[in-house]
């Protein structure tokens, strides 16, 4: 098992060397991707990349938190299996299916209703500007949005069902709502947790392939608004693999070792985050 | 008995775990400015009666209460839970400081839920509970440590302060001592009585010793039932009904 | 009556207004997966002609596409399976040590590797031994390829659901049958194993419906085909590839089967989960 992952890091590296030797280090930086001038450079689809993931984080925690509170604190004994069941069903949806339901309808539904509305209440924002295509980032953002919300959610959910009950009565008992309880002891207590789900839903954002490339809009440049079309580096391997040349082929060989660091990176970070979850309130006894 | 008005009277109060009666059909009056105990055997109901009395029984899922509970003129159970649980404080038997907050957070928590902003009454406010609290000396220089780096006898005392920092008319306390050793006891011990000056206080204890000491007023319990209720030093002395006396002679519980 | 719109009923509807809030936050996330599980249906279902399922995609159908899921899952099954359980079997039994631990968390790692990296490994891996001249260069696109990049994605996967299904058997029960003197190999084999199984099973089925659904790995190693099978050594179709391939294709009549294929591969997706659960229910009938 740690010889596989060796193994990986190794094969990758090998078939990567040739783009390694061509560009240096330069290429994290290069901002062209031209199979034409046998030009390649990392840099758009590393900000593809972060700028989608991060538009899925904003859409999509506070949304998980919503419903990790809701499945926890709210809801009426009866509901909560059926209904965490059916936002796990959420995580169940194959990406590709993901993808296709973004061409073919959220897509259109995004160029002609929610992207000129929020052009119209924030269009004086640089980055709500120009012409609404539909298959661009801010779709791509929203669908891997939605892709994470079982993740966040339901790490969000069993840390907020660790809170011990002594800490919801402590609140209780000085006359707080509901709400001022959450907010007050459960949500505080467990915010580690939280955020490690914030992570771990960062981390699957990052690797996520299909369902961006069906809808980003495989453009291979640095995007200004989230209305235009970008790439992401995942969505730029599956784009372009199958037509590739030797050269193009090891960098995209060598983006998919930076993305593996990547997520690697994350994923530690969330580990180490959930873990902490079990050492908040450890006071002197 | 009633030189002082009673501040709270219990009528035909009845409890339910979901199906399973805990407590049925009490009555009691509880004195103002007064330190209130109530004692009996594990399963005997006193902590579901203390519950019942800042509405905190219904917190619990599937759980029922009948019967009426008046602090001074009105029936607890028609005004909304959150006023009742502000003039009705609680201590609970595990200290459960909030953690992620500061001591000085801590006892403040409940007067920011109220609204309170102003930094200067907000200071004179901790000031003063953690004095009541006896705690203010040990912890004044340290305002800012976590709630839950305190030793628990001091976690105890945070959590009183915090409870008293709301200015309720009446403090609650379920067994508060139980989880602490003798000196965090004794300590405790000696602030409830002085709380009795400004607050009315109901303490539930498993040590007949305790309420001994600290309780004008003793209920003794069993089984879900109030079976006799006096003063402490007579309840203790010359119990009337038998059951009271075998519980206090040791003979079960 | 006075309306006394004082602090506190202010706290009081702002707690019942937040509590809106969290349940508008499930219907949020409830509204794609109805818009998605809705369209599959009617979309797809619209799709799916007898010609359809029985003709090859060169024709416009999905035969081979399903042919070939049912390839790569059956051929990944017999590869992971048996090596995931292994692994989760050292880590539930041996692996309270130090080694164990560093075991555990590179199946934790490996679960967590973004698939299409696992496909690029997969490719470079077959590329590297092309050019070392051990295998044809040929051999990247195939159907070995592809099933190296799924088992590599369905064995850390089953490595854990293993674990977790062997540590729900008590150490009492482990030590009983120890103390009856039988060697440990046979503990396993014989007492801990069978009283898990379907606990393992619903594992393995899992993972197969996972490793169904990939599609990034296979545009790196399968290929796609417009025809059936012709060899390991051969391109190779997949449900989920075919879906991609037409989604993107400039025909009309490609993206409307893309549903189809879609509907197909969910409904058989589902059916792994559902058997995977008839399979505990099974077992604790029998009891």
């Amino acid at each position: 098992m740690l010889g596989l992952l060796a193994l990986i890091a190794a094969i990758l590296f090998v078939a990567a060397e040739e783009s390694v030797r061509t560009f240096g280090f330069g290429f994290l930086g290069g901002t062209v991707w031209d199979p034409v001038s046998q030009v390649f450079g990392a840099a758009p689809f590393i900000y593809g990349m972060l700028v989608t993931s991060a538009l899925a984080l904003v859409l999509g925690v506070p949304i998980s938190i919503g419903i990790a509170i809701f499945l926890s604190e709210l809801a009426p004994g009866w509901l909560r299996t059926p209904l965490t069941y059916v936002v796990e069903l959420l995580a169940a949806v194959p990406s590709v299916v993901y993808g296709l339901w973004g061409i073919f309808v959220l897509a259109p539904v995004m160029r002609v209703y929610i992207e000129p509305s929020v052009q119209a209440i924030l269009g004086f924002l640089p980055l709500f500007r120009g012409n609404p295509i539909g298959s661009d980032v801010f779709t791509a953002g929203v669908i891997l949005a939605v892709m994470i919300i079982p993740t966040i959610s339901s790490v969000s959910r069993e840390a907020l069902l660790a809170v011990p009950d002594t800490q919801r009565e402590a609140a209780l008992s000085l006359g707080a709502t509901r709400w001022e309880t959450t907010r007050l002891a459960v949500l505080r207590y467990a915010r580690a947790g939280i955020f490690g789900a914030v992570v771990l839903g960062l981390g699957r954002a990052v690797g996520e392939t299909m369902a961006v490339t069906m809808t980003i809009g495989n453009r291979n440049a640095i995007f200004t608004s989230l209305f235009d079309p970008g790439q992401t580096i995942s969505s730029l391997i599956a784009n372009n693999w199958l037509e590739a040349g030797s050269l193009e082929l090891s960098a995209l060989i060598e983006l998919g070792l930076v993305l593996m660091l990547v997520s690697l990176l994350i994923n530690a970070f969330a580990r180490f985050m959930v873990g902490r979850v079990l050492h908040v309130g450890e006071g002197a006894e | 008995m009633t030189i002082l008005a009673a501040k709270i009277r219990v009528e035909k109060l009845s409890a339910w775990y979901g199906s399973k009666l805990a407590i049925e059909d009490i009555n009691l009056e509880l004195e103002e400015h007064a330190v209130s105990g109530i004692i009996g055997p594990s399963g005997c109901g006193k902590s579901t009666l203390i519950r019942c009395l800042n509405r905190m029984h219904e917190t619990i899922p599937k759980a029922r209460v009948e019967g009426k509970v008046h602090l001074d003129q009105d029936d607890i159970y028609e005004l909304p839970a959150v006023s009742v649980r502000r003039r009705i404080g609680m201590v609970f038997q595990k200290p459960n400081p909030f953690p992620t907050m500061s001591i000085y957070d801590n006892v403040a928590a409940g007067l920011r839920l109220n609204g309170e902003r102003d930094r200067d009454r907000l200071d004179a406010a901790v000031l003063a509970s953690l004095k009541q609290a006896a705690l203010w000396d040990e912890v004044k220089d340290s305002l800012d440590k976590s709630g839950a780096s305190l030793s628990g006898g001091q976690q105890q005392r945070l959590c009183i302060a915090r409870a008293l920092a709301v200015k309720p008319e009446v403090v609650l306390m379920d067994e508060p001592c139980s989880a602490l050793d003798p000196i965090a006891t004794a300590k405790i011990e000696d602030l409830i009585f002085d709380l009795k000056k400004d607050y009315t206080v109901v303490i539930v204890t498993h040590n007949m010793q305790q309420a001994a000491r600290v309780a004008e007023t003793t209920a003794f319990m069993y089984l879900g039932h109030v079976i006799e209720v006096g003063v402490t030093r007579e309840l203790f002395e010359r119990p009337k009904e038998t059951l009271t006396e075998s519980y206090i002679t040791g003979r079960f519980g | 009556m006075t309306f006394r719109f004082d602090r506190d009923t202010r706290r009081r509807w702002f707690d019942v207004a937040m509590s809106v809030a969290a349940l508008a936050c499930v219907g949020i996330a409830i509204l794609p997966l109805g818009s998605i599980l809705f369209e599959a249906s009617v979309r797809g279902a619209q799709a799916i002609t007898p010609s359809f399922l029985t003709l090859p995609a060169g024709s416009g159908g999905i035969a081979n596409s399903i042919q070939g899921t049912l390839v790569l899952i059956g051929l990944t099954g017999l590869v992971a399976l048996p090596v995931g359980i292994l692994t989760g079997i050292y880590l539930a039994e041996f692996g309270r040590n130090r080694i164990g631990g560093a075991v555990r968390f590179f199946v934790d790692v490996m679960t967590q590797i973004p698939s299409i990296v696992v496909g690029i490994f997969a490719y470079s891996f077959i590329l590297e031994l092309g050019i070392a001249g051990i295998v044809s260069r040929r051999l990247v696109f195939s159907t070995i390829t592809a099933v190296i990049a799924l088992s590599t994605i369905m064995i850390p996967f089953v490595a854990r659901t293993s674990e977790e299904a062997l540590r729900l058997v008590t150490t009492s029960t482990r030590e009983a049958a120890l103390a009856l003197g039988i060697p440990r190999y046979k503990v396993i084999l014989r007492v801990v194993l069978p009283s898990c199984a379907s606990a393992l099973v619903t594992g393995g089925l899992l993972g197969i419906a996972r490793v169904a659904g990939e599609t990034a790995p296979l545009i790196m190693t399968a290929f796609a085909s417009p025809d059936f099978f012709t060899g390991l050594d051969q391109p190779i179709d997949a449900l989920p590839l075919r879906v991609f391939r037409f989604a993107i294709s400039p025909s009309l009549a490609d993206n409307r089967a893309a549903w189809g294929a879609s509907l197909i591969l969910v409904v058989m997706m589902l059916g792994i989960s559902i058997a995977s659960r008839a399979v505990i229910r099974l077992r604790s009938v029998k009891r």
